[in-house]
């Protein structure tokens, strides 16, 4: 890609990412993963990635109309694939993607691909008090959790809304002791226990990587 | 609602009007210790607890509902005018228990297996308690069996069934299909609710209806309460 520098987490947050428009293949995804794919198409200027404000996560209902928006708009690539899993739209996502034709991510969130969903989803039956953070969840957490929740206001509120969660899981993507030391101070905010699982980029690679492989294949 | 001249106010002073239109202000605005000093000035007027109840409270509740619903208020607001109200049921409730209230229906409430969301269940809790119901809330995380028990236990003509994610609500088809295999499905009002669901998912389990918020549950198992004494007078 010619320019991988993501604009910050702020803007993806609200105004995700724009594609460059030069590309065959788009990648239409969830701004909370920019910077992730960002890093894995490097070097590869027939993929294209445009983002849709990461914020959605906290409105899923709103995730499907700007998909179909997006895809409706998007001009001259060949292929477009969906980097969201089904992000609490209640297969509404799979069925759009269906209709237009489209891959997606496969499992319920980016919490699952990230740790690999088939692990993740058999460990949920077991595992449903843990509050996930990801890499730029961690980052974003007063903006996705702390001020949504109204807690910069009513911080006597966290009970009602985390007294039945155990731990929170920051799932790691990358090495840094910064974010780290971050997210167990969300945990401690949220009176969590925390616990820290590097997962890398999980599934999301094998799903970026096939994807490359796939129209290298259509350049043979 | 909040206004710095009403800082002065001397809750005591005003007049019933004034002081049930106050309550609303404050329930409105979740101050606990407001609504829990009103409820006691009511009380030692002589209203009736169920009075105090059902128009100082939950009168104040379905504005908070309705702004709610018209995107005015959020959950954080409508979780704190909830606290406040909570205050207030804390003194009317053995009240009422004394004074023998009247009774709507019985329901059996809980999330489904694997979800651990409480939050809106809580808040139908309360709400239907309100409107004249009685409720046993099972917490979280039940599997049928619980479902099944407490219903049996608690004589409940309703079983209400809550869900946060798309990955728990199937499980409320799982509670309804052993119901209807126990032969025990149409013994009771099965509703349904969480912020992922609709009315044709609940339609599409069996349940039968969806409601889309406290209010909206408290009006629909009135109606279904009703036309369940209906049809036993008919029947």
């Amino acid at each position: 890609m010619s320019d991988p520098s993501p604009p910050s987490d702020d803007v993806l947050t609200v105004e995700g990412l724009q594609p460059t428009g030069s590309g065959r293949v788009l990648i239409l995804g969830c701004g909370a993963l920019a910077r992730e794919i960002l890093t894995l198409t490097r070097a590869f200027d027939h993929i294209d990635l445009q983002c849709l404000p990461a914020i959605l996560h906290n409105h899923p209902e709103k995730i499907v109309p700007a998909v179909r928006k997006a895809v409706a708009e998007s001009d001259g690539y060949d292929d477009i694939f969906l980097a969201y899993a089904d992000c609490g739209t209640g297969g509404g996502l799979k069925r759009a993607a269906d209709e237009l034709g489209l891959k997606m991510m496969p499992g319920p969130h980016c919490y699952a691909f990230f740790e690999g969903t088939e692990g993740f989803v058999a460990r949920s039956e077991e595992e449903f008090t843990a509050f996930y953070l990801t890499d730029f969840l961690v980052r974003q957490f007063d903006a996705f959790v702390w001020r949504p929740l109204g807690l910069d206001r009513h911080p006597e509120l966290r009970d009602a809304y985390f007294g039945n969660y155990e731990k929170l899981v920051y799932q790691a993507q990358t090495e840094d002791a910064a974010l780290t030391a971050k997210a167990e101070e969300s945990a401690q905010k949220l009176g969590l226990a925390f616990e820290r699982r590097f997962t890398g980029f999980g599934d999301l690679e094998d799903e970026i990587k096939s994807l490359k492989n796939a129209s290298q294949q259509t350049d043979n | 609602m909040s206004d710095e001249a009403e800082d002065d106010l001397i809750l005591s002073e005003l007049d019933d009007e004034e002081l049930v239109q106050q309550m609303h202000d404050d329930l409105y605005d979740g101050l606990k210790d407001e609504i829990f000093e009103a409820t006691n000035i009511l009380l030692e007027r002589k209203w009736e607890p169920y009075n105090i109840l059902t128009i100082a409270l939950v009168g104040g509740m379905k504005i908070v509902g309705e702004d709610f619903r018209d995107g005015i208020l959020f959950v954080p607001e409508v979780l704190m005018a909830a606290e406040a109200m909570k205050t207030g049921m804390r003194i009317l409730k053995p009240l009422l228990a004394e004074t023998g209230a009247p009774t709507i229906g019985r329901m059996v409430i809980g999330t489904v297996k694997g979800d651990i969301h409480d939050i809106g269940q809580n808040l139908v809790t309360m709400m239907m308690e309100g409107a004249g119901f009685e409720i046993m809330n099972i917490g979280i995380n039940n599997p049928v069996e619980n479902y099944v028990e407490a219903l049996k236990e608690f004589d409940a003509d309703i079983l209400g069934m809550s869900a946060l994610l798309t990955t728990t609500m199937p499980y409320m088809k799982v509670v309804i299909d052993t119901m209807k295999d126990m032969g025990i499905r149409d013994d009771y009002i099965i509703l349904v609710g969480g912020a992922p669901l609709n009315e044709e998912f609940g339609k599409a389990i069996g349940a039968d209806a969806y409601c889309r918020d406290a209010a909206v549950a408290v009006d629909t198992a009135k109606e279904f309460m009703t036309r369940k004494h209906n049809q036993m007078a008919a029947g």
